[in-house]
């Protein structure tokens, strides 16, 4: 009997011309994590397991006076106890700094801070113990005093340098930026219409559900440390582990299995863990870090936190002229290692008023230091604050010439046929869809009736705001984003493809999961590429000991880069398979094909041979095979995207909301967001990506912000306190795609990561302030907290 | 020595009887004496949802009970409800719908969910996601937990239904 694929053999609108592509396929490693099978670091079983709890300043800036650590080391179950000193001698300090972030400056930084915490939370000792509680309990016998120091937390303070935090930097400006084409100011000057707002984004953070986890396990026979980490970034950790703990790197194994969240949280190197890598070390045994909630709110990174005034030039007839922007942004006491914090606000430069087809554009940036929590690369990194003030004067802009906010996009977004096209802040973009995205959301949310709607239930004293956001998002990055500037930081990643003698295929990749479904559409596209089904494939990720040295998985590049080389090594090993079916069945390969876990007659699909039956001559009877002949049944390729510095993608969004004038509260009624991601490979998988990223940009519009005091305590560092978003006050979520596939590589797959969190800030100001409109009010500062509106509206 | 209490707990069906320190909480008890670690911490203090196991057939936040507190009663968690194939079509819709990312927050969702089914199995969509407002998760925004749950509640209704039918 012939057996033929159940699958379309052939999906629209990509070159990848078989199989799964195209297919909402549930992931099939989801089944593990269902029966509460998976195994996140805390659930792992070492024997002389110990375990690490730190000591952290209380204070935001004060000089450790004493600390006494004779009494906490007495106490039962402690096996010792740590200074910064200690630690210092197995692990050197890190400078985060790169080459093409010009003048970009930061202070020393240690694993455990010696003599001096520049934020609350800062770890100054370390407590290993026989269990956890115990090594808590001890804490309460670390003697201390400190000697406070003045505290900087507020921005627009650091940048005057009234106190400097490090005065060997000089200043407590970290990193700064400029950009000019030139005749901004003769623009504005002679524009018909000028606008000016300033935007405040609160600063806020990832809350991964599962909080950082890492267990070293060092072998002083072999002078060898194997890391079990909760991270993103496996082979970044191994060479950071290596070179800060002076063990040859061959000889650290970073392995990491399920990872509870981590939405850029999980990609930055933190002390605390650096410190319990050390201390595994040390104490030549295995030693484990799970970081509790509230030291999440207190050492995670945070992210945003910036104070941005944009100005736009436009003729009365709604044409952008110009843009010019000055962002300020805090990053904490220490860029973070080995990114920096001068990502964000460069990003921020690159990317506001990318969307549109203005020429002149200005830019000054400053990145400062304070003493709070450390602040870095957060999902969508740099894009919401781009957007939400892009689109932020945009409907100001329309409002002011009497447009709707609609037709004002329509006449400014680069046109879908003006590509390649560069825009006025130096990036380039492929492709993009910016109409045809337009097009089809203003379809998508009946755009004239919900107008209508709105118009008729203002007349109730009902206020619903529609607010449209359209973006752009950095993806699939070039050796520009971190490698040219000295990171060790791959921007490649490889694939390697196993046809084992049952006839099942192992894949091992570089990129790594944590939930977001790159096993299940590697198992989707390395099924395609050979023509077997899905439940033949079995992949592995995540171990630095097995799989190709990759980047990982961060700036939505896990299926762009991660999936092109699982296509490259699938396609050439389906050329070997049919290197050895010609053979075995001495026929011509052309005449071949692989349908269905089988060898086949390429015109008649004749079934010839079984995947099963090849790989038993291969491996166990290559005697038959002629003597001249080796199979090749593991097959590597990898992948780097070169041509472009990103593979730009494009989308917008829309927020339908009603506020309250009287409460300030805010009803999210529903959501919508029209991307283009490229291929899409698992559309469900990206829808649910999409939806999971509007769901955090919303948490940063209404609910979520880390706020401190004037002495720099976090006010609110518990899940009590911190709001995030509960599925009851969510909206749906409808989302719609737009196909451009990048002509840079094979599968066109570009990323959809963070295009969720990119607009959806922006998306839901602009449906506020559309509903405020009768009152003459606007809110701008990030979280619109019902406070906030309500002092927009002057009733608090 | 810390203080020790002899507990004995219904586990999934089995009891087992261990000294349990007076300060241990249930989660605890069941991930690091038991090895149970399906079910997870995800903040210690009652907001996350993420703990959520059964006792004595209510959900409740292993993270807030002493396992001491437990002492004499049954005591459900993801691993059991997974063998006895009690909520196999709810993890089956939740597979369907990828109601699930990082899967940390998954086993204390079903928990809640299945208790949803149980309490409320006419739930509409708005009650859904009010029920399942105690219960964080970060990756999926709730759209497909909620388009999961309803399905599950619909197909335990046909099932209901076919059994009155074949009852009449």
């Amino acid at each position: 009997m012939n057996a033929r694929a159940e699958l379309p053999l052939h999906a629209p609108g990509t070159q990848v011309d078989k199989g799964y592509i195209g297919q909402s396929v549930p992931r099939p490693n989801a089944k593990r994590l269902l029966q509460g099978r998976g195994a996140f670091v805390d659930d792992l079983r070492f024997p002389r397991l110990a375990h690490v709890v730190f000591f952290r300043s209380p204070h935001a800036h004060a000089k450790v006076k004493k600390l006494d650590l004779t009494k906490a080391a007495r106490q039962p179950g402690v096996i010792a106890c740590f200074d910064g000193r200690a630690v210092a001698e197995y692990c050197t300090p890190w400078v985060a700094v790169l080459g093409h972030l010009k003048g970009i400056k930061s202070a020393a930084q240690y694993a455990i801070a010696i003599e001096r915490a520049c934020w609350q939370g800062e770890a100054v000792a370390a407590i290993v113990a026989e269990t956890r509680e115990q090594g808590e309990d001890a804490l309460a016998h670390v003697v201390a005093e400190w000697e406070e120091l003045p505290v900087v937390t507020d921005m627009e303070d650091a940048l005057s340098n009234r106190y400097v935090i490090h005065p060997d930097l000089g200043d407590n400006v970290c990193f700064k930026r400029e950009l000019d084409t030139g005749g901004v100011d003769d623009v504005f000057a002679k524009a018909d219409v000028v606008v000016e707002e300033t935007y405040l984004f609160g600063r806020h953070t990832g809350v991964c559900l599962e909080p950082r986890a890492i267990l070293a396990d060092y072998n002083a026979a072999e002078h060898s440390l194997t890391v079990y980490h909760s991270t993103q970034a496996p082979n970044m950790m191994q060479d950071i582990f290596s070179r800060h703990l002076g063990i040859p790197e061959a000889n650290v194994r970073v392995i990491c299995k399920d990872v509870g969240g981590s939405y850029g949280i999980k990609v930055h190197v933190y002390a605390d863990e650096m410190a319990t890598a050390a201390i595994s070390v040390m104490l030549r045994r295995p030693v484990k870090f799970i970081a509790d909630r509230l030291e999440s709110f207190l050492t995670d990174i945070h992210a945003r936190e910036h104070k941005a005034t944009v100005r736009l030039a436009c003729t009365r007839s709604g044409e952008i002229l110009a843009f010019d922007l000055d962002d300020l942004t805090a990053i904490g006491p220490y860029s973070v290692y080995p990114r920096t914090s001068g990502i964000e606000g460069n990003q921020v430069v690159n990317l506001t008023g990318g969307p549109y087809k203005h020429q002149k554009y200005r830019a000054k940036m400053h990145v400062v230091f304070t003493n709070k929590n450390l602040t870095c690369q957060y999902r969508a990194v740099g894009h919401p604050i781009a957007v939400a003030l892009t689109e932020g004067i945009v409907d100001l802009a329309a409002a002011k010439i009497g447009m709707d906010p609609a037709e004002f996009r329509r006449r400014n977004l680069i046109a879908d046929d003006a590509y390649p096209y560069t825009f006025p802040s130096g990036i380039k973009f492929e492709k993009l869809s910016h109409h045809k995205c337009l097009d089809r959301l203003l379809a998508l949310i009946d755009y004239k009736g919900l107008r209508a709607e709105q118009a008729e239930l203002r007349k109730t004293g009902v206020q619903r705001g529609i607010g449209l956001a359209a973006m752009i998002e950095v993806t699939n990055p070039s050796p520009a984003f971190y490698g040219v500037g000295g990171a060790r930081i791959s921007a490649q990643d490889g694939a390697t493809l196993r046809l084992e003698p049952t006839g099942m295929v192992t894949v091992l990749c570089s990129v790594t999961e944590q939930g977001q479904g790159t096993e299940g559409i590697f198992a989707q596209i390395a099924a395609s590429a050979l023509g077997v089904t899905m439940d033949k494939v079995r992949v592995i990720t995540g171990d630095t000991a097995v799989t190709p040295y990759g980047g990982g998985t961060w700036a939505s590049r896990g299926a762009g880069i991660g999936g092109e080389a699982v296509l490259q090594a699938g396609r050439a090993l389906r050329s070997n398979i049919l290197d050895i079916a010609a053979v075995v069945l001495e026929m011509d390969k052309a005449e071949l094909d692989i349908v269905n876990n089988e060898i086949v007659n390429r015109l008649s699909l004749e079934s010839k041979l079984a995947l099963a039956e090849l790989g038993r001559i291969a491996y166990f009877r290559p005697d038959t095979l002629p003597v001249k002949f080796q199979a090749e049944l593991t097959v590597t390729r990898h992948y780097t995207p070169r041509e472009y510095g990103f593979t730009f993608t494009n989308g917008i969004q829309a927020s339908y909301v009603e506020v309250d004038p009287d409460t300030g509260f805010v009803k999210l009624l529903k959501h919508w967001c029209v991307e283009d991601c490229g291929t899409l490979i698992n559309p469900m998988l990206v829808d649910e990506q999409i939806r999971g990223g509007v769901v955090q940009g919303i948490g940063a519009a209404l609910f979520e912000e880390c706020v401190y005091d004037d002495a720099g305590q976090l006010l609110n560092g518990t899940l009590a306190d911190y709001l995030v978003p509960m599925s009851g006050e969510m909206p749906d979520i409808v989302v719609a795609h737009v196909e451009t596939p990048t002509k840079q590589s094979q599968l066109g797959a570009k990323g959809a990561g963070e295009a969720g969190t990119a607009g959806a800030p922006g998306a839901v100001m602009n449906a506020i302030n559309d509903a405020l409109v009768p009152f003459g009010a606007r809110v701008t500062a990030q979280p619109f907290t019902p406070e906030r509106i309500l002092k927009a509206l002057n009733k608090v | 020595m810390e203080a020790t209490i002899q507990t004995t707990i219904t586990v999934n069906g089995a009891a087992v009887t261990r000294a349990v320190p007076a300060r241990q909480h249930l989660i605890d008890f069941l991930r690091e004496t038991l090895g149970l670690n399906g079910s997870h911490v995800g903040c210690e203090h009652g907001v996350c949802g993420a703990c959520t196991i059964r006792v004595d057939g209510e959900i409740v936040r292993g993270c807030l009970i002493l396992a001491v507190q437990a002492h004499g009663r049954k005591v459900d968690t993801i691993e059991g409800l997974s063998d006895s194939g009690e909520i196999a079509d709810l993890q089956e819709c939740f597979h369907q719908h990828n109601a699930l990312q990082c899967g940390f927050c998954t086993p204390g969702m079903l928990l809640a969910a299945h208790d949803l089914m149980r309490t409320k199995p006419r739930a509409t969509r708005e009650e859904i996601r009010e029920y399942m407002a105690g219960n964080y998760c970060r990756c999926t925004g709730y759209h497909a937990i909620v388009d999961a749950i309803e399905e599950a509640l619909a197909r335990r209704g046909q099932v209901a239904r076919a059994r009155a039918g074949a009852k009449t």
